[in-house]
């Protein structure tokens, strides 16, 4: 056990440190737009300022450490990329539109894709020339997703696709996407399905933003009408796109959970300053014993999580396999940015509902964290499927007693 | 960076799991309820023979001079297992008080003889009134005779040494006491938890030895509460595990419905929940033992966040496996309340959750100054 760098670590991060001071601008310690999740809706000239810092790492060999060299990476280890990550949450750099891609489709197309497959779609996402979407939950499919009803036909090289997905983020600016489709609806929901890669400027797709509670709209619903994907385009077998699913959702599990380690001290600092102006009661709030023993609390369990995360990429860069394990961070994350931004919001007083920039106190950081973390326990697996997974698959209980188990799909009750 | 135990500890821990698994049954722990005696000298021979009281202690004093991560492995299972010794008392203690406060002929005679098992210790720093701040200690030190009662003092029963914490002259001072002496008497204290026996020890005009410089009392206290809060943390970690496994394994064991109970997500979430919180704790303790190996200025945070995620996930862990094995869970032939009851006697001995945080609390102002 070491929490220091080794002096190889030491060098690669010294390294690190040189090229960010040369490329990007360093963030005031105190800035917290770091802990903004939900922007307006993105524009194209953000957009571009994403690609862009992405090609300069891209460039440089900073981007996608772990990533092999055939395909634009650096061929590094999982503490370097921990390494480089630390170091760049330091600098001003614009939000990762690219986790969807580089997260979630990037390791499920490394793992089930033809070598042309990888060569085609790895480098340029690898390099931010285009940005992914993730075309899975629908309405009547999102913790069942095995439940979706997106048809796939066959038609010669071709497949053509009739559905409607949702809650796809980023799809208004996303050039390719991950789809799950069902190809057979007679047999087993789990058997029937099959996982393609689509372009998102393809005839047929249509892209409608939805309106968050935040106020914003990140996300979107996708219409599928007869859009044609040639079947080079499948990742897999027909058929097998559970499994395929299953890689993307293990991916999907750890850069959520992975990504949410950091920013302890910043919040933890966030809310010392609220304890010292805030009053309840006529005492301030650090005075208050209650507000104090909080504040610890919360610092505690961040620096949990943190511990946790690097816990886990250390079994990792062991050698083991991106585990359930995951979903506990996921699982304690979101609960506990609930509590402590709801705390937050309560020593403010007649003042915790004020939302906007000219908030008196925070400038509304607190009331965006607060709306925006609805989103952390739902989106990804939500707390209680979450729960599920550890309950079954890390702890060994039983599963769910199912009533949909071994029905052809077009029999299961639904509604 | 690694944030993991290496293959060396992790045989240690495999060895220890036999022995104690072998050795610290809880079968062995009923038993222990219902007797007066004090602990498991079969045991605690064997740990010594295998070195594990000297296990952190320098060999200059006896000790193995192996590290900090080791005696935290050995911690846990120490926990896991329910061991029915004064190890906690003589290693996490004693041993750290003389470690942090001793001069170098104070460890050369004390130490060695914990090391090897002679000589069992414990702290004797907290009174009757139950506070946990230093201004609650009102045991007098005049020439180095002490008097005073201090209480509750973890296998005060067996120890042949306490480290005492008394106002003297110049301030709050630490003592060694040799609690053999005609100047100390000992009485039973009554807990809830029956197998590691607290004492009373009444002290008039007992003849103390300096331990650290007189008027120290309250940094060197800091500093060896912290030290034996981490090691502890790994004790109460290890019992929370217990307490998981035993919830788990008793969920599968037990239908109703014609169900698994471990099918019903009441009790499935439940059990997830004890597992997150486990390994939240988990995550901290190691940093724990890593600050006490490597990094002595992360200790007072280190030892705060230890605290207070373990007594978190341990109360938990405790309370909800007694309601997961339901009825029989209520019962004392049964084995959950063994960890509800030394769960709370670990959470009070060193001071409550909320006590840790107004500590993590200054440690995190100190550090931003
Ligand atoms: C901000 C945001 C971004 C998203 N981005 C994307 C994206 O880019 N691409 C994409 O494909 N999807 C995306 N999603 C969708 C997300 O994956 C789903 O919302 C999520 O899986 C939950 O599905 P659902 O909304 O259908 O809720 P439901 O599945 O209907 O769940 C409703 C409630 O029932 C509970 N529940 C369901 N099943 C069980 C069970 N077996 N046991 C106990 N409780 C259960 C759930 O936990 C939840 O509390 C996003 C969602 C959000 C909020």
């Amino acid at each position: 056990m070491d929490f220091n760098d080794s002096p190889t670590e030491a060098k690669f991060r010294a390294e690190v440190v040189e090229w960010l001071d040369a490329n990007a601008t360093k963030r005031d310690p105190d800035d917290t737009s770091a802990l903004s999740m939900f922007s307006e809706r993105e524009s194209p000239e953000m957009i571009e300022e994403c690609k862009g810092w992405q090609r300069t790492k891209a460039d440089a060999g900073w981007a996608c450490i772990t990533w092999p060299k055939t395909f634009g990476g650096r061929g590094g280890t999982l503490m370097e990329n921990i390494i480089f990550s630390q170091e760049e949450a330091k600098y001003l750099t614009p939000p990762n539109i690219f986790m969807i891609g580089l997260g979630m489709a990037g390791p499920t197309i490394a793992t089930h894709g033809t070598e042309e497959q990888k060569q085609q779609w790895l480098p340029s996402m690898l390099r931010g020339d285009v940005v992914w979407c993730q075309l899975f939950s629908e309405p009547a499919a999102g913790s069942d997703l095995a439940g979706l009803r997106t048809k796939a036909v066959k038609d010669g090289d071709d497949w053509i696709i009739n559905g409607q997905k949702v809650w796809t983020s980023g799809a208004h600016y996303s050039r390719w996407g991950i789809l799950v489709t069902r190809s057979d609806f007679d047999v087993p929901k789990h058997k029937g399905l099959t996982y393609f890669v689509i372009d998102m400027e393809s005839e047929g797709v249509e892209v409608r933003p939805i309106k968050q509670i935040t106020g914003g709209a990140n996300f979107n619903e996708v219409f599928l009408t007869d859009v044609r994907i040639p079947d080079a385009n499948r990742l897999d077998r027909e058929g097998n796109g559970w499994a395929v699913s299953l890689t993307t959702l293990m991916n999907e599990r750890m850069s959520i959970g992975g990504g949410m380690g950091m920013g302890a001290d910043m919040l933890i600092g966030e809310l010392n300053r609220l304890a010292e102006t805030c009053y309840i009661d006529g005492v301030l709030g650090k005075d208050s014993a209650a507000v104090r023993q909080k504040i610890s609390e919360y610092y505690s369990r961040m620096k949990s999580m943190e511990l946790t995360v690097n816990r886990t990429l250390s079994a990792l860069s062991k050698g083991g396999m991106p585990g359930s394990e995951s979903s506990i961070i996921k699982v304690a994350m979101g609960i506990l940015l609930q509590e402590i931004a709801a705390f937050a919001m309560e020593l403010q007083g007649g003042a915790g509902f004020e939302f906007g920039e000219d908030s008196t106190y925070g400038g509304g950081m607190w009331q965006e964290l607060y709306l925006g973390i609805p989103a952390i326990r739902i989106a990804g697996g939500a707390d209680e499927i979450q729960r599920n997974i550890i309950g079954e698959r890390v702890l060994g209980l039983p599963t769910e007693a199912r009533v949909d188990k071994g029905i052809p799909f077009k029999d299961i009750p639904n509604g | 960076m690694n944030f993991q135990f290496d293959e060396d500890q992790d045989l240690l821990r495999d060895a220890a799991q036999k022995l104690l698994g072998d050795k610290a049954t809880l079968e062995a722990a009923h038993k222990h309820m219902d007797k007066a005696s004090d602990y498991d000298k079969e045991l605690w021979s064997t740990m010594a023979e295998n070195g594990w009281q000297g296990i952190a202690i320098p060999e200059e004093f006896g000790g193995a001079g192996m590290s900090y991560l080791d005696l935290s492995v050995l911690a846990e299972e120490l926990g896991y297992h329910y061991a029915h010794t004064p190890f906690s008392a003589s290693i996490f203690g004693a041993a750290e008080a003389i470690i942090v406060a001793g001069s170098s002929e104070q460890k050369s005679t004390l130490l060695p003889k914990i090391a090897n098992g002679e000589t069992i210790g414990t702290l004797a720093v907290f009174e009757q009134s139950g506070r946990h701040d230093y201004a609650g200690i009102t045991t007098k030190a005049v020439g180095g005779k002490l008097s005073g009662i201090k209480l509750p003092v973890s296998d005060g029963l067996c120890a042949d040494i306490a480290i005492v914490a008394a106002q003297a002259d110049k301030g709050l001072s630490l003592y060694v006491v040799d609690l053999t002496q005609a100047g100390v008497e000992r009485a039973e204290l009554r807990t809830m938890e029956l197998t590691r026996k607290q004492a009373t020890l009444t002290l008039n005009n007992a003849q103390g030895e300096l331990l650290g410089e007189e008027g120290q009392g309250e940094a060197l206290l800091d500093n060896i509460l912290n030290r034996t809060a981490i090691l502890t943390a790994f004790e109460q970690l290890g019992g929370a595990q217990r307490c998981l496994d035993m919830a788990k394994d008793y969920s599968l064991e037990r239908y109703c419905f014609g169900r698994q109970i471990g099918s019903y997500q009441a009790i499935k979430h439940r059990i997830a929940d004890m597992y997150v919180k486990v390994e939240m704790a988990r995550s901290n303790c190691y940093f724990g033992a890593w600050a006490l190996t490597s990094s002595e200025a992360d200790i007072p945070e280190a030892a705060a966040v230890s605290r207070i995620a373990v007594c978190d996930a341990y109360s938990f862990a405790a309370q909800e496996n007694i309601q997961i094995h339901g009825g029989i869970g209520f019962t004392w032939d049964a084995n959950p309340h063994l960890f509800l009851k030394r769960m709370k006697m670990q959470e009070f001995s060193l001071g409550s959750a909320n006590l840790w945080k107004e500590k993590l609390y200054k440690a995190l102002a100190n550090k931003a100054a």
